[in-house]
């Protein structure tokens, strides 16, 4: 068991360091801080254009989504760039947990994608005016572990994915995209055509959204309970199908000797 | 002239067949902007502004040209590095900026693809009206903001050049333009010192040339300042991508990565 969690916890921080492309400053800050940063002030300045909703829907939807960021890039680097620098072979050839592989990878993601989602709210609060009540903050934070978590899992399936596909960029890019238009981030979904919507709801952070607005606006934790336990049932659906997933492209990458193909 | 005409042919069909494969330019030239627009149609319509859905496909067709500009004239040089073929241009006999000039149209003009890309969506799917105010006006403003932004890449590539994470730079000033040439908005709506940042930047004139022409307004003046910023960044790429060329001999650079 001492074995499994030092897989998790050290292994997750060694691959994150080493696969995450975007971990130095100079990389790090444009993109993980001031791009985030800019599309919370785009979204809001548009809907404030378009008379659509009211700043905090904008700003509570894009400061929660904005952990994809993370979630989506990073998990895909995580997983996938074990392909691309040619560590994949020696990695599943280690006799080395899978669950403990992959999951620990999902630690540093959740983290900093948290980390991400918390400066873009305090840039929300500093420079466009949004005030929760600080009685409200406990329970956002909750929410917000929650949808990152959720978003983290998805990343995995798209990691995962990245074990066999080529150009797996291409599907984290628009992942990324159609999540600002299917989850509710920018419109509510009731005004989204049906089958937009039931995507949205099968997707993560659409329920983890709709909870943090209302916990921003004062509910309390328990009333938005059915939601947050929705967000973290989808995170766990995409998880395990991740890893099943994961598994399934190992081994056909090994018999059909195509691990390193690339 | 022959030469001239002959290495802005070759550099743009050859720039434009490689964009084109790439499905990475696909996403930032065709599938990004239509989900934008789509987004913004929306948000128009909850808005109850569904007068103006004309407004945001032409916005979100040019956010798409900002993108793709920016991503791939940014990234130029660097890319040019990684494939070996910088120290290639760098060799031949004509100016590195004659060089690079054509690479940057390529870049413009498949950003122009979402102008494209927007305009048929909105039409097809949210029944966007397409009644131009002046149609040869904006035949002529497409065209201008498209060759504009391209000389603007070129100012991109020579001074991202420097910055060792060109990428970095894209990613973070892809939303702030968008943001300060009001693509999808007024600029009034952005507090009074960010204008004069906007009246230094070719996609604010550009949406502006085209918005008046389809929508109705003044299209000469903007026309205008898109070809005084297109000269200005011939101007200031030409020197700084001497200036690059001079460094990167000088301190055997050229071809690292």
């Amino acid at each position: 068991m001492k074995h499994w969690f030092s897989v998790f916890f050290v292994g997750g921080v060694i691959a994150y360091r080493g696969l995450f492309n975007w971990i130095r400053p100079a990389m790090y800050i444009p993109t993980m801080l001031g791009s985030p940063l800019f599309q919370l002030i785009f979204f809001t300045k548009l809907g404030q254009y378009a008379h659509a909703g009211s700043r905090d829907f904008y700003v509570v939807g894009n400061s929660t989504q904005v952990c994809a960021m993370s979630s989506v890039y990073g998990m895909t680097m995580a997983v996938a760039n074990e392909r691309s620098y040619g560590t994949l072979g020696p990695l599943l050839a280690s006799p080395a947990n899978r669950a403990a592989v992959f999951l620990g990878r999902g630690l540093p993601v959740l983290a900093n994608g948290l980390l991400v989602s918390a400066f873009t709210f305090g840039a929300a609060a500093l420079l466009l005016g949004f005030r929760p009540g600080v009685g409200t903050l406990p329970a956002l934070a909750a929410v917000v572990v929650v949808t990152a978590s959720s978003c983290t899992a998805f990343g995995m399936l798209l990691g995962s994915i990245g074990l066999r596909a080529k150009d797996y960029f291409f599907a984290a890019n628009l992942a990324y995209f159609l999540m600002l238009l299917f989850c509710g981030v920018n419109i509510p979904l009731g005004d989204l055509p049906g089958w937009m919507s039931t995507i949205g709801r099968c997707l993560p952070l659409t329920h983890g959204i709709a909870a943090a607005r209302k916990v921003a606006a004062g509910a309390s934790f328990g009333s938005v309970g059915t939601l947050v336990l929705t967000e973290a049932g989808v995170g766990a659906a995409y998880a395990a199908g991740a890893y099943i997933l994961f598994r399934i492209l190992e081994r056909e990458s090994r018999r059909s000797a195509v691990l390193d193909a690339y | 002239m022959k030469h001239f005409l002959r290495i802005l042919w070759s550099g743009l069909w050859l720039n434009l067949k490689m964009l084109s494969t790439s499905t990475f330019f696909l996403l930032t030239s065709s599938i990004q902007p239509v989900i934008f627009a789509t987004i913004a149609f929306y948000m128009f319509r909850a808005g109850g502004r569904s007068g103006t859905l004309l407004y945001a496909a032409l916005g979100a067709g040019m956010m798409g040209v900002w993108s793709t500009t920016l991503f791939a004239s940014g990234g130029m040089i660097q890319w040019q590095r990684w494939q070996g073929t910088l120290e290639l241009g760098v060799a031949a006999p004509p100016p590195l900026v004659l060089i690079y000039v054509p690479f940057c149209f390529a870049n413009a003009i498949v950003g122009g693809y979402s102008l494209a890309a927007t305009l048929v969506w909105g039409r097809l799917l949210f029944g966007v009206p397409l009644h131009l105010m002046h149609p040869g006006l904006f035949v002529l403003a497409v065209p201008a903001a498209i060759l504009s932004l391209g000389l603007f890449g070129l100012l991109l590539a020579s001074t991202f050049v420097l910055y060792r994470y060109a990428n970095a730079m894209s990613n973070l000033l892809e939303y702030p333009v968008w943001v300060a040439s009001g693509l999808v908005f007024s600029v009034s709506l952005l507090p009074a010192w960010t204008h004069p940042i906007s009246w230094l930047l070719p996609p604010y004139w550009g949406i502006l040339a085209i918005r008046h022409a389809a929508l109705g307004g003044p299209v000469w003046g903007p026309l205008g300042m898109l070809a005084l910023l297109g000269v200005c960044s011939v101007a200031v790429a030409s020197v700084t991508m001497r200036w690059f060329e001079y460094l990167a001999r000088a301190r055997a650079t050229l071809a690292l990565t």
